[in-house]
């Protein structure tokens, strides 16, 4: 089929056929070492439901008490600065015991867990985090006495996945 | 035992008792998550620390788990009741028995 290819060469056929070949076929496996880094996942939010179940068996998980600060829009997905609060006196009757982070579309969907009490004095907690992907972020929180509460974010990376 | 990795800590020299003091403490590790393939396309091992505590008059007053999805050089910040002069023992624990112990001492005044 080369007598085809007798049109003035596109550049990217500059080197012939098996350039070109070797090129995409170079290209392509670029492409999936990139995905093979990161292991098919399942369905974002069943994985999300799965790491709770897990960790907090059917217990109800409210909305509210906690504020996760995470940049809406982070550059790179393998440093994300984060902040966890929990609206909590901190006292031996009423305080945090724990906080949790959930990544809902990392390969692993559990990022941190730890451990406070009434000797914290404030329920506050900053970390650094990978995130492989746009995706939502959960805290959740467990107070002494036994409630969970929780707070999502949404941030987009720009530079993701294969850093991980 | 071999060290996890260099430790960087920050605790406030003195507090009043009963002030909320803010503590960093960042150790040095890859946190390799075990996702990622080298050059040849074989995954590279998993290596991460595993856990940080931190120690207060031999009370443990913080506990941290970490997975492969906590950043290279893990770092917390978190905070504590100044109750009595005394010893802060930080340490780390990484996935192939590395320990790393660093200790900061702080001086607690009445109020």
């Amino acid at each position: 089929m080369t007598i085809l290819q007798r049109s003035p060469p596109s550049p990217l056929s500059r080197h012939g056929r098996g350039a070109v070949t070797r090129r995409a076929a170079l290209r392509a496996l670029a492409a999936g070492v990139c995905l093979l880094a990161v292991p098919p996942s399942r369905a974002a939010p069943e994985q999300l439901a799965a790491a709770l179940r897990e960790a907090f068996g059917d217990r109800a998980i409210t909305p509210g008490k906690v504020t996760l600060e995470l940049p809406k829009l982070a550059e790179n997905g393998a440093v994300v600065p984060v902040t966890v609060s929990v609206d909590s006196p901190m006292t031996e009757r009423d305080h945090v015991k724990s906080i949790h982070l959930f990544a809902e579309k990392n390969p692993l969907p559990r990022i941190l867990e730890v451990q406070l009490g009434p000797h914290s004095g404030k329920a506050r907690v900053a970390s650094r985090i990978r995130i492989a992907d746009s995706q939502q972020i959960t805290a959740v929180a467990l107070l002494s006495d036994g409630t969970l509460w929780s707070a999502a974010v949404q941030v987009e990376v720009t530079v993701a996945g294969c850093g991980l | 035992m071999s060290e996890v990795g260099t430790a960087r800590v920050r605790v406030p020299e003195r507090a009043k008792r009963g002030e909320v003091i803010e503590i960093r403490a960042m150790i040095e590790h890859p946190m390799e998550s075990g996702f990622r393939l080298n050059n040849v396309g074989k995954p590279i091992p998993r290596h991460i620390v595993e856990s940080f505590t931190c120690e207060y008059d031999g009370r443990e007053i913080f506990r941290a788990t970490l997975h492969p999805a906590v950043s290279t050089n893990p770092y917390f910040l978190f905070h504590t009741v100044a109750t009595v002069s005394g010893e802060l023992r930080f340490t780390w624990k990484d996935d192939r028995g590395g320990v790393t112990t660093h200790i900061a001492r702080i001086e607690v005044s009445a109020e």
